[in-house]
């Protein structure tokens, strides 16, 4: 239905040197959907997220968000804007502590004041489960889970409508994973996102997805709600979901 | 390979390089003149480029003043000039060996530091995300401190003018026998306005230079930790090509 579609993929191509990394790409997310990406290692998942970002420029196509053309390097893109994005490493700033880190874009980009902005950054600590006395501390002296739960909190505090997530898992032990995967899926729900992430994690994705997409040779190879995954409706996915290199 | 084809690489590598320095440089400028301006990382930028620095430039300014002192006198008294160490010693110092001195020792500590720190912040992903936090890199990370270097380099300059001429100073009252009072008066009578003032200007050059290859060389660090340490490298080295080669361009402009 093309009223509720949140950001679409539009014959992107995008190349590194000699190789084409997303090759005609299409794809779209629905507003207030959870859409999990998932494909081999260096098939161009974080390609897709970043051209979504503004980050990297396609080749030729373009990526829509609301119907209005992604702007590359733009920080006032009114799409971008309206973004929350959790890295794969965090992506913190190690100079800053964490409550700031949580309220650089109050800070930076929408002026608050530094009082209304460290309350919000709290507020954020709450709704991701990491208490408040980590507000002051630098990123250097926190554990893995409590990084992406500080990096969980910066993505939600501008109340996004917008939530991508590269790899939200990696680097965590099950149990971690599984709690941010279970915070991932409720900050979702309670800000009525559309959610695009990539993993290899397939117990992430099992949680935190409405719908798959998984992308071979720069393209999608299938798409379709979990149910079609755990069904096996393509082999190839389902081979890729059970881990299996043969048959 | 055929010899004019890499002749003809080598030679496009470079042009492209420059233009793609060049085209940061535009950048740059073009993110310090305009808002938002982040002034909290201008003065942190300020004191660690410039207050940071002070020891090393000092040291170096005070055994430089000391050396050419006794150099000028050695060489000076082949043909009856000793008399001209001060006037000697307190030129070369504020026109070409203050900002000299000054712009490669602290290219040394800063250019590096600002490649490597940037560079790391490129490989954990940093710099993308202060795009997503609609923070613009250009003009959060790299117009401070560029814009800090076009300031502090000629503050430090005054102090490695004032400390490098004291070097000599001591060296030819103590050693070779100079009258503190004669010294002081050569000093002060040599030296004109113009030569202090475009000494300054060649600092600015060289703050302006000194930090955007940092910059530069960090912005554009691929391929982890060993990108990281290859950008320091190459930022303290095309700095300090280019502080030599700005240095002959205004000297031959300014004499």
């Amino acid at each position: 239905m093309a009223a509720d579609v949140k950001i679409a993929w539009k014959d992107v191509t995008v190349r590194f040197g000699s190789k084409t990394v997303l090759d005609r790409f299409n794809l779209e997310a629905h507003e207030g959907r959870s859409l999990v990406v998932i494909g081999g290692s260096g098939v161009g998942k974080s390609v897709t997220i970043k051209t979504a970002l503004g980050l990297i420029k396609p080749n030729s196509g373009k990526v829509e968000i609301d119907g209005r053309a992604v702007k590359y390097n733009r920080e006032d893109d009114p799409g971008v804007a309206q973004i929350g994005m959790l890295f794969q490493s965090g992506a913190l700033f190690d100079s800053l502590p964490i409550w700031k880190n949580i309220a650089f874009r109050l800070l930076h980009a929408e002026h608050m004041n530094e009082e209304d902005a460290r309350e919000r950054a709290l507020d954020a600590l709450d709704q991701v489960d990491l208490a408040r006395e980590n507000a002051d501390k630098r990123p250097g002296s926190l554990s893995g889970g409590m990084l992406k739960r500080a990096a969980l909190a910066r993505a939600i505090v501008g109340r996004p409508k917008i939530l991508f997530f590269d790899e939200p898992t990696t680097g965590l032990d099950p149990v971690t994973a599984d709690v941010i995967n279970k915070l991932i899926k409720r900050q979702v729900k309670h800000f009525n996102a559309t959610a695009v992430s990539i993993t290899h994690d397939m117990a992430s994705m099992r949680t935190i997805a409405d719908e798959v997409a998984m992308i071979k040779n720069g393209k999608i190879l299938w798409r379709g709600p979990l149910d079609g995954v755990e069904s096996c409706e393509h082999p190839e996915v389902c081979r890729f979901v059970q881990g299996r290199s043969e048959g | 390979m055929n010899p004019f084809r890499a002749l003809g690489a080598g030679l496009l590598a470079l042009l492209h390089s420059a233009g793609a320095v060049t085209r940061f440089a535009l950048e740059t400028v073009f993110a310090a003149v305009r808002p938002p301006w982040f002034g909290g990382q201008l003065v942190t930028q300020l004191f660690r480029l410039g207050f940071l620095s002070l020891p090393v430039v000092g040291l170096t300014a005070l055994f430089t003043g000391a050396a050419l002192a006794l150099n000028i006198y050695t060489g000076g008294s082949r043909f009856n000039a000793e008399s001209f160490v001060p006037n000697i010693v307190s030129l070369g110092i504020v026109r070409e060996l203050g900002p000299v001195i000054a712009a490669l020792m602290v290219s040394g500590r800063v250019s590096s530091g600002i490649a490597a720190e940037i560079g790391a912040m490129r490989a954990t992903e940093q710099i993308d995300a202060l795009h997503t936090l609609a923070t613009d890199p250009m003009r959060y990370l790299i117009a401070p401190r560029v814009i800090a270097g076009v300031i502090v380099l000629p503050l430090l300059v005054i102090v490695a003018d004032l400390i490098g001429i004291l070097g000599g100073f001591a060296v030819s009252v103590q050693t070779l026998g100079f009258d503190p009072s004669v010294y002081v008066k050569n000093t002060v009578d040599i030296l004109e306005r113009w030569d202090v003032i475009s000494g300054l200007i060649k600092a600015a050059v060289f703050g302006f230079l000194l930090t955007l290859m940092g910059c530069y060389h960090g912005f554009h660090a691929e391929g982890g930790a060993q990108g990281v340490g290859r950008a320091a490298t190459n930022a303290v080295v095309s700095a300090a090509v280019l502080i030599f080669a700005a240095n002959f361009l205004l000297t031959s402009l300014f004499v």
